[in-house]
């Protein structure tokens, strides 16, 4: 084998525009990469100047996967900068909301963003169905659908769809790859689940329609949410409304307990070389949410906050993601300039201006000691940090949490893995599997608050007194952040005389596929990547697998706000 | 579209039409099979391949966007996405679902624009997103090339194209002041191709696979309003099939979030709702196999489905405030005219109703008896 420059653009099976750069050895092994954010839009740019109680359905278009967590992340931010408290319910409910997305998009990544980096599909056409059914009701025993008729059937399906000639989306890919180790069995088992999440998906959020009107992108409103609720009203959240809600929370724990889960530790079990691959940075960072009495409160959230460095679960590290000495960010290796020279701003003090330093298209190469991204480089103290569901879990369990220790030492259990398996490329796909298991309880928890709260008689949704402009201090700055499903998410938002002075979002993707910083250390996708082994250079499958464990979303990552920032800072749109 | 349904034709009806006989097809497939080095027991999989109706090749391009358009996509409830994909259409490119990735995955986008060039291959672009215009391009590339130059090639051998969503169709939320990027919409590249545009952030799920399912199973595109729309989805105001439409109506208005008329579930106007500017099939087929929409769920329409809506803001404030007292317009004649015009139109339609109101005795705190000539 000689040493190769592996370019894999587009990576595809994500949100965005991501391109990786690989160099791979003599050995076929990984030695630097690139990772690179290949579209900007300029959002937060355009927020500029705009009323601020707009701003979370702007900022809502910045990713129609993750739908909600930027709106949510604006709401909190804009009220905790006018200073309003949302009534208790509406918190419920948008604890329904974020729930609700986290179990959707942690299911469709693992069958339709990441499977097929593990499953074979031309492998399937030799299973024997009878054994498939066998095999999956050794695990998954109520699972209704387990029967040889149900497996004849989805063979059947794709032995057609395979013999039409046309393959589609399965065309020209990776088949027969000697990294693929499914038996037969196992890839037609995933096949079928793969048909079987797709038809699912769209019934969970029917919960987004019923309090948002609709999904992808379900309105939200600052200060609480739009969605009355009154139990003798036919044209408000009524028991019919709520019963809606309920079949689908019921529908989603047995997807995500009698199929999702197995699946995800079945062919987690024929990869045990993946718990030593993909390791990356060490650290972790989460800042927390699904509030139990008010986002003010992070002592009571269900996801617990904190950062652990170098792998270290003794200790967990109190984060301040509204500290101006703690989160920066950095544009020295992305195609953006800060004035003055500066290196590093605070989100706040957010300034930016695009310059393009890139290659011009078309392009074979980007210069590795340049500049290479749309994405910036945020580092908190001066780390670069993991965010995610193995951010999430790590944290969770390293705080000594009950819940979280029962799913991860289950699951470590079956596996017959110490716990530093987890700090691996399988460690982060099993992590989003394990968090889904969390939440999928915490969603029926949250719908049973609420009609706790029902009972009691309150029902109120929004709470008004601060919508009027003139209510609003003449300037103030606020902080909204969320556990988006890839991470830890932020928006700071300054706002001056009624608008948004300035805007600023540090978003998952961004912590996580950033490039190096000045001191030349690498983000996380960078860092996983490194060291990982490859069968077949021309093949990048083995770098999908990891790049895919951190569900990467590029549309969020590079939002960033743009060109001549100062000057276009007193646009006002009217 | 002739052409259309001629590249839905099985590779046997290709060459019948160009008066090739049964026996000699048959012995055409016979020949490919051994030409593959497949064994004479696999002659009648070539012979059923090749009688086989050909899948709609699609090639769904992504530019600057969310990616909403694809999650709508996949929510349809009738027809769900997984027979769309395996039974009507042949999805050959894209980048949300391929399993290919890198070169793999581009390769196929270039044999299929070779194949097109060759007149062996017909294909629809599918396109999802708009291109930077500004500084020529670099605000969104994949491979190396600019979406741009990526857009023009695919599109230059299409048969049309379909743009998805209000990125694709108006510009959208990139495209709003002021438009860093010089994000354009895909009629103002593609200058050479039928266009069929689907506005909407995003456009509802049944509303995208119900006209891609009437293209293939009628052989045609479907037809269009004067600003590229299927009729049969764009042609009525949302104010015009609201549930809430009534209390508009009757003059029973939201005065503030959560309150009684609120949870009765009264007009949304004064909070800003854009349903009386706004053309789309919400109130109708409503969103997520009919579960609810928008003004169903107590917010306002922000008019996602229109030219420069994030520009016709602040959502929260009425379309107008202008009062034309005396005039009354009716909600037909608001349709027929622009946007802006429309709003001063709605303003002259609530102070119509208005006058009226004035004419009848009061009823303090009732006002649901008021009836409407």
């Amino acid at each position: 084998m000689t040493a190769t420059r592996v370019v894999v653009d587009p990576v595809t099976r994500i949100e965005g525009h991501l391109r990786v750069e690989a160099m791979v050895n003599d050995q076929g092994v990984v030695t630097e990469a690139l990772s690179s954010g290949t579209m900007w839009r300029g959002i937060e740019l355009i927020l500029q100047g705009r009323d601020p109680r707009d701003a979370w359905a702007f900022t809502e278009r910045i990713c129609g996967v993750c739908t909600t967590v930027h709106a949510l992340a604006s709401c909190r931010a804009v009220e905790d900068a006018i200073g309003v408290q949302v009534p208790v319910v509406a918190d419920i409910v948008r604890n329904l909301m974020f729930l609700t997305q986290m179990v959707q998009d942690h299911v469709i990544h693992f069958y339709h963003l990441h499977a097929l980096d593990w499953v074979d599909i031309v492998s399937a056409l030799k299973a024997d169905p009878v054994a498939t059914a066998q095999l999956n009701q050794s695990i998954s025993p109520h699972w209704a659908m387990a029967t040889p008729g149900y497996y004849k059937d989805v063979a059947a399906t794709l032995t057609k769809f395979v013999e039409s000639g046309q393959l589609g989306l399965f065309a020209n890919a990776y088949w027969g790859h000697p990294a693929y180790k499914l038996p037969p069995e196992a890839n037609l088992m995933a096949v079928a689940h793969y048909l079987e999440a797709l038809k699912w998906q769209k019934e969970l959020v029917k919960i987004h329609a019923v309090f948002g009107g609709k999904n992808p992108h379900p309105n939200y409103l600052v200060g609480g949410m739009p969605c009355s609720i009154d139990l003798q009203s036919d044209n408000a959240i009524n028991i019919e409304r709520l019963n809606l809600v309920k079949a689908k929370i019921l529908e989603a724990k047995d997807v995500v307990e009698q199929m999702y889960v197995p699946d995800l530790l079945a062919i987690a079990s024929f990869y045990p070389e993946w718990t030593q691959i993909g390791g990356g940075l060490g650290n972790f960072m989460a800042y927390g949410d699904v509030p139990q009495n008010g986002i003010g409160d992070p002592s009571k959230f269900r996801i617990p906050r904190g950062v652990i460095l170098d792998r270290n679960l003794a200790e967990v590290l109190p984060v301040d993601p509204k500290a101006d000495n703690e989160i920066t960010e950095e544009v020295g290796r992305s195609w953006y300039r800060y004035p003055d020279g500066k290196q590093k701003l605070h989100p706040f003090a957010g300034h930016t201006e695009a310059h393009y330093t890139g290659p011009k298209p078309p392009y074979q190469h980007l210069d590795e000691n340049g500049a290479y991204s749309w994405l910036k480089t945020p580092r908190w103290k001066g780390h670069a940090m993991e965010v995610g569901p193995l951010a999430r879990m790590l944290v969770g369990y390293a705080s000594g949490r009950a819940d979280f220790r029962e799913v991860v030492d289950g699951a470590l259990g079956k596996l017959k893995l110490p716990a530093t398996a987890l700090f691996s490329t399988l460690g982060r796909t099993a992590a989003r599997g394990l968090e889904t298991q969390l939440v999928i309880g915490w969603l029926m928890d949250e719908f049973d608050r609420l009609l706790e709260r029902l009972k009691v008689g309150d029902t109120s949704t929004a709470n008004s007194s601060k919508w009027e402009k003139s209510t609003w201090p003449k300037e103030c700055k606020g902080l909204g952040f969320t556990e988006a499903p890839r991470g830890a998410l932020g928006h700071w938002v300054h706002v001056k005389d009624g608008a948004i002075h300035n805007y600023q979002c540090v978003v998952p993707s961004t912590w996580n596929a950033s490039p190096k910083d000045a001191e030349g250390k690498r983000g996380a996708y960078e860092a996983a990547l490194v060291g990982t082994p490859m069968a077949k250079p021309d093949q990048p499958l083995e770098i999908l697998r990891t790049i895919h464990s951190f569900d990467p979303c590029l549309a969020c990552a590079s939002h960033v706000y743009g060109p001549d920032g100062a000057e276009l800072a007193r646009v006002r749109v009217r | 579209m002739s052409v259309l349904k001629s590249s839905l034709d099985s590779t046997y009806e290709l060459l019948a039409r160009h008066g090739v006989s049964r026996r000699a097809f048959l012995s055409f497939c016979a020949t490919t099979a051994a030409a593959l080095g497949l064994d004479a027991s696999e002659v009648p999989k070539v012979v059923h391949a090749l009688e086989t109706k050909p899948r709609l090749p699609v090639i769904w391009l992504h530019g600057l966007e969310c990616t909403c358009c694809s999650e709508s996509f996949l929510r349809s409830s009738h027809p769900i996405a997984q027979d769309i994909v395996l039974n009507m259409i042949s999805l050959d490119y894209d980048e949300v679902l391929q399993a290919a990735a890198g070169h793999q995955f581009e390769q196929i986008r270039r044999d299929l624009i070779e194949k097109a060039k060759r007149g062996e291959a017909k294909y629809v672009l599918a396109v999802e997103g708009n291109a930077p215009t500004k500084d020529g391009g670099v605000y969104c590339t994949s491979a190396g090339e600019t979406f741009s130059s990526v857009l023009l090639e695919t599109a230059a051998h299409a048969e049309f194209v379909i743009a998805w969503g209000s990125c694709a169709t108006n510009g959208c939320v990139q495209a709003a002041k002021p438009n860093p990027t010089g994000a354009v919409p895909v009629h103002e590249m593609v200058k050479d191709k039928p266009i069929v545009k689907i506005p909407g952030c995003p456009p509802i799920a049944e509303v995208m696979t119900g006209v891609l399912t009437y293209v293939l199973t009628f052989g045609k595109l479907p037809e269009l309003d004067r600003k590229g729309r299927p009729a049969m989805f764009y042609k009525q105001r949302l104010h015009d099939k609201c549930g809430r439409r009534a209390f508009f109506d009757n003059g029973q208005f939201v005065e503030q979030w959560d309150d009684d008329g609120a949870k009765k579930g009264w007009c949304l106007y004064k909070m800003g709702c854009r349903g009386p500017t706004t053309y789309n099939a919400c109130a109708n087929v409503k969103w997520n196999g009919g579960t609810s929409w928008p003004i169903q769920s107590g917010h306002g329409c922000i008019g996602c489905s229109e030219d420069k809506f994030w520009d016709d803001g602040p959502f929260y404030e009425r379309l107008s405030k202008a009062v034309v007292p005396g005039v009354e317009a009716t909600a037909q004649k608001i349709g027929t005219v622009l946007t802006g015009v429309a709003a001063a139109g709605i303003a002259a339609h609530l102070a119509g109703l208005a006058f009226k109101r004035a004419q009848q005795p009061a009823v303090p705190g009732s006002t649901s008896k008021e009836v409407q000539s």
